[in-house]
């Protein structure tokens, strides 16, 4: 496929891996954001090209692993309501909440249904009008735009039946907590592109300036990955931060302005709690005022719902990069993506699902 | 499905009958699929385009992907010259 094969070149990522290894002189932490740049550096096995040198950590960049289990269980309870259809991308419906998943839900009667794009959800509403649809929305800044067509179309279309249950996240304060915790121990991150073809890199320039890191927008590629290393490396050597693009062909710095202005209408930052990880301030999207009438925990009166996590699943350490999946005591016993106990063993994007796929015989990592 | 993850596809024809909803049809490696191209006023058929959850994200820009590309080489070729001193 075109923009997709001439990125998997063997060569090529060999080359760019010869040329990390020629320039690194010293240890350095460099941490990739997004769960999509964690697959494929454990799929290509990517890391294990990098000298020694260069410890890769996995960040939190998996919107529905860090969605809080209190949403979930909230989710869960309008699902189980009668006259309800919940509905949500694939992942989503199998991540446990504090006793039951969505898919549950559905096999006790429920009537939960996998959508693939926010227009699936409008058909829905459309196709049922005696139902209430209900559209459990996660995602960064990349789907967070999408996902708000939702509301703005329901109002146009005059639709009453649809609401969403908002899980946004947000990548730069993730990044501000991680760099400003006590024991932070980052050199350098990887940007997730796809956030930046919304919104553009600037708002990452003040934070390399504060923390004196240097930030690479990175494409998905096993080339883009390891090119975006180089950049960061290159960076690092010379005592440089500067917010770098590797991501050129998709991301402009000041990204795309239709899709950052529906974010601006329909949504307005609020502090959210990240799972394993805790509140971060100013760190989530709700519904703004403009479109509280659709939003499902005020619709349904859920918002009072609390929740407090297992203490057996470690995905709290995972997400923050502190340990590998492989060094948790369930992983791969107790817990697996056919009984996972945590969210990173249940996406597709998750950390723990990818070394269980991957690196499931290793035993250390 | 992969949340994060946008694929970049073809546009093959453009459906602007309603403007506040603009469709196109889109071909990924021979799947066709609708896809909302309403961010994006200046597309054209035969443009490449990143799409996630049904909507286009970006125009993918042609020049600057072969420039990567011409990076890429260009580091190969050293590597390659070099392994030869």
């Amino acid at each position: 496929m075109k923009f997709v094969d001439e990125y998997r070149d063997a060569g090529l990522v060999n080359s760019i891996a010869s040329e990390i290894k020629k320039i690194t002189t010293r240890q350095w932490n460099i941490m990739e954001i997004c769960g999509g740049q964690t697959h494929s550096i454990v799929r290509y096995g990517l890391d294990e090209l990098l000298p020694r040198e260069i410890t890769l950590i996995h960040g939190p960049g998996c919107p529905v692993c860090v969605t809080p289990l209190e949403l979930i269980d909230r989710a869960i309870v309008i699902a189980s309501l009668p006259g309800i259809i919940m509905t949500s991308y694939g992942d989503m419906l199998r991540v446990p909440g504090s006793s039951s998943d969505l898919l549950r839900v559905k096999a006790s009667g429920g009537d939960v249904r996998m959508v693939y794009s926010p227009l699936d959800v409008l058909q829905i509403a459309e196709h049922n009008p005696g139902k209430q649809v209900v559209f459990f929305a996660v995602g960064f800044e990349t789907t967070a735009p999408a996902n708000a067509m939702i509301v703005t179309e329901a109002r146009r279309r005059n639709l009453t039946n649809v609401s969403v249950l908002s899980a946004h996240v947000l990548v730069p304060p993730a990044i501000e907590a991680i760099l400003s915790a006590r024991d932070a121990s980052v050199n350098a991150f990887l940007a997730a592109g796809h956030v930046c073809t919304v919104m553009g890199y600037t708002e990452y320039e003040p934070l390399a300036e504060k923390y004196n890191v240097p930030i690479v927008v990175t494409g998905f590629e096993p080339a883009d990955i390891l090119q975006g290393i180089l950049m960061a490396v290159k960076e690092l050597e010379s005592g440089s931060h500067r917010v770098l693009n590797q991501y050129a062909r998709a991301v402009t710095r000041e990204g795309n302005l239709p899709a950052q202005r529906l974010i601006r209408e329909v949504y307005q930052v609020v502090d959210r709690k990240w799972r394993g990880i805790g509140t971060i301030p100013s760190s989530g999207l709700d519904l703004n005022d403009n479109y509280a009438e659709f939003d499902a925990a005020k619709r349904f009166r859920v918002d009072t719902i609390l929740a407090s996590e297992s203490e057996k699943c470690l995905a709290g350490k995972v997400l923050q990069g502190l340990i590998k999946p492989s060094s948790c005591p369930a992983f791969g016993t107790e817990c697996s993506p056919d009984h996972p106990l945590g969210a990173p063993m249940v996406s597709s994007e998750g950390a723990c699902a990818a070394y269980y796929r991957f690196r499931k015989s290793e035993s250390h990592v | 499905m992969n949340m994060c993850l946008a694929v970049p596809g073809q546009i093959v024809s453009i459906d602007d009958s309603n403007p506040e909803m603009r469709m196109a049809k889109v071909n990924f490696a021979g799947v066709e699929k609708d896809i909302c191209i309403q961010w994006l006023p200046d597309i054209m058929v035969g443009d490449y385009i990143l799409a996630h959850v049904g909507v286009a994200l970006n125009k993918i820009d042609e020049e600057e992907a072969l420039e990567t590309l011409r990076l890429f080489k260009e580091l190969d070729n050293f590597n390659q010259a070099d392994e030869i001193r």
